[in-house]
C-alpha cells in the first residue's frame, strides 16, 4: 500500500494523545500555591505537553518519519507512542497506556472514515498541528520545530493526486480493520453504534467539489452543456438530443440521501479555516476521556488467529523500527526529581480491573518479548530498546495524581 | 428530438429489493474498490464470491438460498518486505474454455483455477525504475477473448494469452495507455463484429482508454480525465459507465469517446459499478452507503444512449467496498462493505 501513510498516522494518532493527556492532566490539577510537592500543576501539565511535543517533531525524528516507508504493525506502532507518552515526567503503567492507545486509535479511524474526500486528511492532521500549536504557544522553539513540520507535510503532500490520497486514505483503513473499540464519547454523541462500528451520516454538505446527488445531465456532446430544468420528478426521465447533438436536459431523480452544497474548501495553507472539524480537539474537562471495551467481539476470533500467527517479519520490522526511534530523543529525567503517575482511568481499582480484563488478544505486550531476543543479536536495537524500558518509580514518594483522583471521585 | 419517454414506475422491469440472508466471512472486506467479484455457476447451481480482507482473501461457494458451502484463504506469494503483502482484487476471468481466478496485490499476479484450488501462473511485478515512494501493485483484471488483461501501477496493461487448458501462460502484449495507475478494465464480447470496441481501462487521474482486443490490441479512443479518479467501468453494447470518485457516474459512446450522460450519483467516492448484460441494468455502488440501480438502454429511433433510475438501496453505517449482480438479469446483487465480516445479499420481491 502506500509507503507516504506514516507520517499522517503518526501525526494524527500523536494529536489524539496530546488530547487526552491535556484533557486528563487539566482534570488533575490543582492551583500551583496549593499544590503539594506530588500533586500535579498547571506548570507541571504545561511542561509534559512540552517535552511530549519536543520529542515528537525531533527534526532527526521528522527525518526519519518522512521517509517513505511500509506502516508498522499496530503493536509496533504503540511501541513508538510508549515512548513518546514517556518522554516527560509523566509515567503511565499499562493499563492507562492501553486505554490511552485505544481512545487514539478509535479516535483516528472515525477521522479516516468520515473524512469527506481522500485528501481531506490533510485537513484532519492540519486541525491536529493547530491544536498543538495551541499547546505550546509560549514556546516559540518548539512552534519553530511543529512549523517546520507543517512545512515539510505541505512538500510532501501538497502535490500528490487524488488517486495517490485515496491509497493512503485505504492504507490507513486497512490499518484500522477490525477495531472496534467502543468509546464513551462517541457512544454518547450518537457518531458510533453499541457495536463499535461509526454512524455515516446520509445528508449534510458533500465534499468540496462534488455535486448534491439526485441530478442527471444529458449533454451536447463536444459544445458547453445549455441546461434546461424540468420540475423535480421522483423517477428520472429525460429526452435524449438528436444525433446532432442539439438538445440538452436535465433530469432529477431521488437519491434517498439529503445533502447539501459544500460552501467553502478547507484551508491547505500554514494559518486558515480548516472548515472541517475532524481532528479538532473533542474533549473537555466536562467531557472527560473514557473506554468501554467491546464485550463479546465478533471479531475475536479472526483476530485471536492473527496474534498467535508467527510474524516473520516482525524481525525486519523492529529494525526499521529502531532506525526510526533512533531519531527521537529523550530527556532522561535527572536527579531526585519523581516521574509523575497519571491514570487514564477514574480510580486506581478501575485502571487494576481493566488490566486483567483485557482480553488477551488486544494486548500489545508480543513486541517487547521479540525486542529481548534480538537484544542478543542487534547491539544497536538492544542499545535504543532498552532506553525505551520505563524506569521503576521510585518508591519513597507518593506519585503526583493519586491524591488528585481520590478528590475528582468526591466530586 | 425524440420524445419517447414511458412512465417509469409501471415499467415492468423495474422492482424492488430486500435483503435476503447474508453470506458471513472469516475476515472483513478491506477497503478497496471494486471488492467483491462473484461468479454465477447455473448449471451446478452454485454461486463463488470472492472478497479481500488484505494480507488475505477468501473464497467461498454459496447456495442460491445463501447458505455458504465451501471456502479457501488465499494469500500473496511470499517475498521479502517489511510487511505482509497486500491483495489489491481478486476477479473470476470466464474465457472461452476454461475460468481462472485472478488474484493481484503488491507483489504480482497469481492466476488460479476457478475454485482456487492450484495456481497456475505467476507473474512478479517488477518495480523496475520506479521511485521510492511509488507504491507498486496490480489492479484492474478482465478477461476478453482468449486473453486475460491486468492493470499496474505504472499505467501498464498486461495482456496475458491464456491457453484452453494447462499453465503455459504467455505474457503476449503490454498495452501503453495511461501515465497513472490503472484502477479497472471492462470488457465485452466483440460478436464476431470487426473493428467493436470491446475493452475499456481507467486510471486514478480519470482517463480512459477504449481498446479493441485482437492478436494485437489496438487503443481506440482516449478519454481525459479531470483529476478525479475513475474507480470502476462498465461497457455495454458500445456503451462505457464509469464511476468517479467525485460520485458522478458518466456515459460514454466508446466508439468516439463523446460524454453523453453525467450523472450526479452519490455523495462519496463509488467503489464499484456492475452491468447485468441480459437486461443493461447498471449498479452504482459508493462510500455514501448508497446503492443505486441504473437502467440503461439505446434509443430504437436514433440509437441514443438513455438512462433511468430504477432502485436506490442505503446499507446503513456501511462504507461499501465491492457490489455485483448475481445473475445476468440483474434481479439480485451481493454487497460488501468496509470492516464488515459478511456479504450482503439482496433480491427482487
Amino acid at each position: 500500500m502506500s509507503v507516504r501513510t506514516l507520517p499522517l498516522l503518526f501525526l494524527n494518532l500523536g494529536g489524539e494523545m496530546l488530547y487526552i493527556l491535556d484533557q486528563r492532566l487539566r482534570a488533575q490539577n490543582i492551583p500551583g500555591d496549593k499544590a503539594r510537592k506530588d500533586e500535579w500543576t498547571e506548570v507541571d501539565r504545561k511542561r509534559v505537553l512540552n517535552d511530549i511535543i519536543m520529542t515528537m517533531f525531533n527534526r532527526k525524528f521528522m527525518e526519519e518519519l518522512f521517509k517513505p516507508q511500509e506502516l508498522y504493525s499496530k503493536k509496533a506502532l504503540r511501541t513508538i507512542y510508549d515512548r513518546l507518552a514517556h518522554a516527560s515526567i509523566m509515567r503511565l503503567n499499562q493499563a492507562s497506556m492501553d486505554k490511552l492507545y485505544d481512545l487514539m486509535t478509535m479516535a483516528f479511524k472515525y477521522q479516516v472514515l468520515l473524512c469527506p474526500r481522500p485528501k481531506d486528511v490533510l485537513l484532519v492532521t492540519f486541525n491536529h498541528l493547530d491544536a498543538i500549536k495551541g499547546f505550546i504557544q509560549d514556546s516559540p522553539t518548539i512552534l519553530h520545530q511543529v512549523d517546520e513540520t507543517f512545512r515539510q507535510l505541505t512538500e510532501v503532500y501538497g502535490a500528490i493526486s487524488a488517486g495517490e490520497f485515496q491509497l493512503i486514505r485505504q492504507t490507513l483503513l486497512l490499518f484500522f480493520q477490525d477495531l472496534h473499540i467502543r468509546v464513551s464519547i462517541f457512544l454518547k454523541d450518537r457518531v458510533q453504534n453499541s457495536n463499535g462500528r461509526f454512524v455515516l451520516p446520509v445528508s449534510g454538505p458533500v465534499p468540496w467539489g462534488t455535486e448534491v446527488p439526485g441530478l442527471i445531465r444529458i449533454r451536447k456532446p463536444s459544445d458547453h452543456p445549455c441546461l434546461e430544468t424540468v420540475p423535480r420528478c421522483h423517477t428520472l426521465y429525460f429526452r435524449m438530443f438528436n444525433s446532432k447533438g442539439e438538445e440538452v436536459k436535465k433530469i432529477e431523480f431521488k437519491h434517498g440521501g439529503n445533502y447539501v452544497t459544500a460552501h467553502k474548501e478547507g484551508s491547505f495553507e500554514l494559518y486558515g479555516d480548516r472548515v472541517l472539524k475532524l481532528g479538532t480537539n473533542m474533549y473537555s474537562v466536562s467531557r472527560p476521556v473514557e473506554t468501554h471495551m467491546s464485550g463479546a467481539s465478533k471479531n475475536l476470533a479472526s483476530r485471536t488467529q492473527e496474534s498467535i500467527a508467527p510474524n516473520p517479519l516482525a524481525k525486519e520490522e523492529l529494525n526499521f523500527l529502531a532506525r526510526l526511534m533512533g531519531g527521537m530523543e529523550i530527556k532522561k529525567p535527572s536527579g531526585p526529581e519523581p516521574g509523575f503517575r497519571l491514570n487514564l482511568f477514574t480510580t486506581d481499582e478501575e485502571e487494576e480491573h481493566a488490566a486483567l480484563s483485557r482480553p488477551e488478544e488486544l494486548s500489545y505486550e508480543v513486541i517487547n518479548i521479540q525486542a529481548t531476543q534480538d537484544q542478543q543479536q542487534n547491539e544497536e536495537l538492544a542499545r535504543i530498546m532498552g532506553e525505551l524500558q520505563i524506569t521503576e518509580q521510585p518508591r519513597q514518594s507518593t506519585t503526583k495524581g493519586d491524591d488528585l483522583l481520590a478528590m475528582m471521585d468526591e466530586l | 428530438m425524440v420524445a419517447a419517454d414511458s412512465e417509469g414506475p409501471k415499467d415492468p422491469g423495474i422492482r424492488m429489493f430486500r435483503r435476503e440472508r447474508s453470506i458471513p466471512l472469516q475476515g472483513s472486506a478491506a477497503a478497496l474498490c471494486n471488492n467483491l467479484s462473484v461468479l454465477q455457476l447455473p448449471a451446478r447451481n452454485l454461486t463463488l464470491f470472492g472478497v479481500v480482507h488484505g494480507p488475505s482473501a477468501q473464497v467461498l461457494s454459496a447456495a442460491p438460498d445463501g447458505v455458504p458451502l465451501a471456502q479457501r484463504q488465499l494469500h500473496v506469494k511470499e517475498g521479502a518486505g517489511v510487511s505482509a503483502p497486500h491483495i489489491t482484487q481478486v476477479h473470476w476471468c470466464v474465457l472461452p474454455f476454461r475460468v481462472l481466478l485472478v488474484l493481484t496485490s503488491h507483489r504480482g499476479i497469481q492466476m488460479y483455477e476457478s475454485d482456487g484450488s492450484i495456481m497456475v501462473y505467476w507473474h512478479a511485478l517488477d518495480s523496475g525504475d520506479a521511485p521510492s515512494v511509488q507504491a507498486v501493485f496490480a489492479r484492474g483484471i478482465a478477461a476478453s477473448g482468449h486473453f486475460i488483461c491486468v492493470g499496474t501501477w505504472s499505467g501498464r496493461v498486461l495482456v496475458f494469452d491464456i491457453p484452453a487448458k494447462g499453465p503455459n501462460i504467455v505474457l503476449s502484449e503490454e498495452l501503453a495507455g495511461h501515465q497513472t495507475p490503472i484502477t479497472d478494465i471492462a470488457t465485452e464480447p466483440a460478436q464476431g463484429q470487426d473493428g467493436v470496441a470491446d475493452m475499456v481501462t481507467a486510471d486514478d487521474s480519470g482517463s480512459l482508454c477504449v481498446w479493441r482486443s485482437g492478436p494485437e490490441f489496438t487503443l481506440l479512443t482516449r478519454i481525459p480525465g479531470f483529476g478525479v479518479p475513475c474507480s470502476s467501468v462498465q461497457l455495454w453494447q458500445g456503451i462505457v459507465a464509469a464511476g468517479y470518485g467525485n460520485g458522478q457516474v458518466h456515459l460514454y459512446e466508446a466508439t468516439t469517446g463523446t460524454l453523453n450522460i453525467q450523472i450526479n450519483a452519490h455523495a462519496r467516492a463509488i467503489c464499484a459499478l456492475n452491468l447485468a448484460p441480459e437486461v443493461g441494468k447498471l449498479l452504482s455502488a459508493a462510500e455514501d452507503t448508497f446503492v443505486h440501480i441504473w437502467k440503461l438502454s439505446r434509443s430504437p429511433q436514433n440509437g441514443c444512449i438513455e438512462v433511468e433510475h430504477c432502485h436506490s438501496e442505503c446499507v446503513s453505517d456501511t462504507q461499501v467496498c465491492g457490489a455485483q449482480f448475481c445473475d445476468p438479469s440483474g434481479s439480485s446483487f451481493a454487497v460488501t462493505g468496509y470492516d464488515l465480516t459478511e456479504i450482503l445479499r439482496f433480491g427482487s420481491v
